[in-house]
């Protein structure tokens, strides 16, 4: 559906009237915290807004920003692995049946495995610094990636290969010209996916072990009782993944209604 | 069997008798991996010894009571957010994102509300799992054919009794999908939260053996998790394929 059609679906007041009824959630869900923080007490639950300006504040520190730093870089690292591995093994097991046929039902049992349990395994391997937070988070990532990659290329249409061989492409070109373009918005989808669950990943890692990163500064800040910095991360890491999401969600539905 | 089904079968068998070889022969070091014969010995040992049932007793209970409470409560959220369409409207953009931010990291802000126990853990369970359990029911119940509400309204049915005994059972299959998705992320909720911090549990033993250098005794609770979630995954999918065949019935 077209920007114009919904449009011209839902007026203009709808849009308008949803738009307060959500903002009113919001303050309703502000509302609840105010009050449960009266119930629970000062120390284990602050006050929302004495939170949100302690926020504007925290954001500034140095302690902050290196967390921060230490996370987006392992973050960074981990997204490329799930990306670049998803997408081969996406690709290749899409592309050739037989791989596809074996290997998949294999990759849908390990996704839906607890991975938190193999932690330990990851940090045994790779040890307790970087390379083990990284390799934690592009675990998460590489299914979701390579799941949803295989089924975009099986639902490409055999005609479109077929051109492909009858104009003598070779498996590069016919990856790059026919097959990621044809199979762009499912692909997208997965890469959507891929990028929440591995923000997951890499922030349970710095949550179990680890002495950089936001994670671990949720996880010192409680043994510290120090709520309000503890929940100023949380909303911060929060607004990046929503916002985030969003942007990634709205890039996804303009390339499916480009199909 | 199909052939790619022994091929799979195949790969499987060949990928864990490649990592006993490799161990056996010291390819791998034995601080970092173990045999799986090994971890197979190990937590049968385990498990004839008794020690861990308290532990696993523990888990089970509390995921279990995650899950239940879950899709209990995700259902009747279900039904009410479904009867308030306007509600329904301005809840949508909490729905979309809910799943794509990092919930699990308010589980050290719940230790600090309700204290070490196993309190926080099962807020955080079912914080993760009923969501999925409401947007189910939300898109079954959307799937229930006005014709049966009408019936419900000729036979002068109440509220309750319209949903247990006709919304229910007509939005069954769809939500069939929500109740796989709760007891998976119930399951990896409760883990996690035990593993990263617990008084006890399976997940707190295993973070305590890593924490002892104590292989053998984590790679048998690893291997024992990881059982359990397979025959958990397995009856589900097995399950689903006959809600599957229940949902394409009348079409196909």
């Amino acid at each position: 559906m077209t920007d114009a059609m919904t449009a011209a679906i839902t007026p203009p007041a709808t849009a308008m009237r949803r738009a307060v009824d959500t903002l009113a959630l919001l303050l309703v869900m502000l509302a609840i915290w105010e009050i449960l923080h009266r119930i629970a007490g000062e120390t284990a639950l602050p006050a929302p807004i004495e939170t949100m300006s302690y926020l504007m504040h925290a954001v500034t520190t140095a302690r902050f920003a290196e967390n921060a730093a230490a996370t987006a870089e392992a973050f960074t690292l981990a997204l490329i692995l799930a990306y670049g591995i998803g997408l081969a093994v996406g690709i290749w097991m899409g592309a050739h049946r037989l791989s596809g046929a074996v290997g998949e039902p294999i990759l849908v049992s390990l996704y839906s495995l607890p991975k938190i349990t193999l932690y330990p395994v990851v940090l045994l391997i790779f040890g307790l610094g970087i390379s083990g937070k990284v390799a934690f988070g592009a675990m998460h990532g590489i299914l979701p990636v390579a799941l949803l990659t295989i089924g975009a290329i099986r639902a490409i249409p055999p005609v479109y290969l077929r051109s492909a061989r009858s104009l003598h492409l070779s498996p590069w070109q016919t990856i790059a010209t026919v097959l990621l373009p044809a199979a762009l918005p499912e692909v997208f989808t997965g890469l959507r996916i891929g990028f929440t669950v591995t923000l997951l990943g890499v922030l349970l890692g710095e949550m179990f072990a680890s002495k950089a990163g936001l994670g671990s500064m949720i996880m010192s800040d409680m043994s510290l009782a120090q709520s309000t910095d503890m929940i100023a991360v949380a909303i911060v890491l929060f607004a990046f993944a929503a916002i985030a999401n969003a942007i990634l969600l709205w890039i996804e539905h303009r390339l499916h209604r480009k199909v | 069997m199909t052939r790619t089904g022994l091929i799979r079968l195949a790969v499987i068998v060949a990928s864990v008798a490649a990592l006993e070889l490799a161990c056996r022969l010291g390819l791998i070091d034995h601080r970092i991996f173990i045999a799986p014969s090994e971890m197979a010995g190990a937590l049968f040992k385990l498990l004839a010894a008794g020690s861990i049932n308290a532990d696993i007793e523990r888990t089970l209970g509390v995921i279990t009571l995650v899950i239940v409470l879950s899709i209990v409560l995700g259902f009747a959220a279900g039904l009410v957010i479904h009867a308030l369409p306007r509600l329904r409207e301005a809840l949508d953009p909490f729905f979309a994102t809910y799943y794509a931010v990092p919930i699990f990291i308010f589980y050290p802000v719940l230790i600090a509300i309700f204290g070490l126990s196993p309190l926080p853990i099962v807020v955080i369970g079912v914080a993760t799992a009923v969501v999925a359990m409401i947007i189910a029911t939300l898109n079954g119940l959307d799937r229930v054919p006005r014709v049966l509400l009408k019936v419900a309204r000729v036979h002068r049915l109440g509220r309750l009794a319209t949903a247990l005994t006709l919304q229910l059972p007509a939005a069954a299959p769809y939500l069939f999908t929500g109740i796989k998705l709760s007891v998976s992320y119930g399951f990896i909720a409760v883990i996690a939260a035990e593993f990263i911090l617990a008084p006890a549990g399976l997940g707190r033993d295993i973070s305590d053996a890593y924490a002892d250098f104590d292989n053998r005794r984590m790679y048998a609770l690893i291997l024992f998790l990881l059982i359990i979630a397979t025959i958990v995954n397995a009856v589900l999918h097995a399950l689903d394929m006959r809600f599957a065949e229940r949902r394409s019935g009348g079409r196909a």
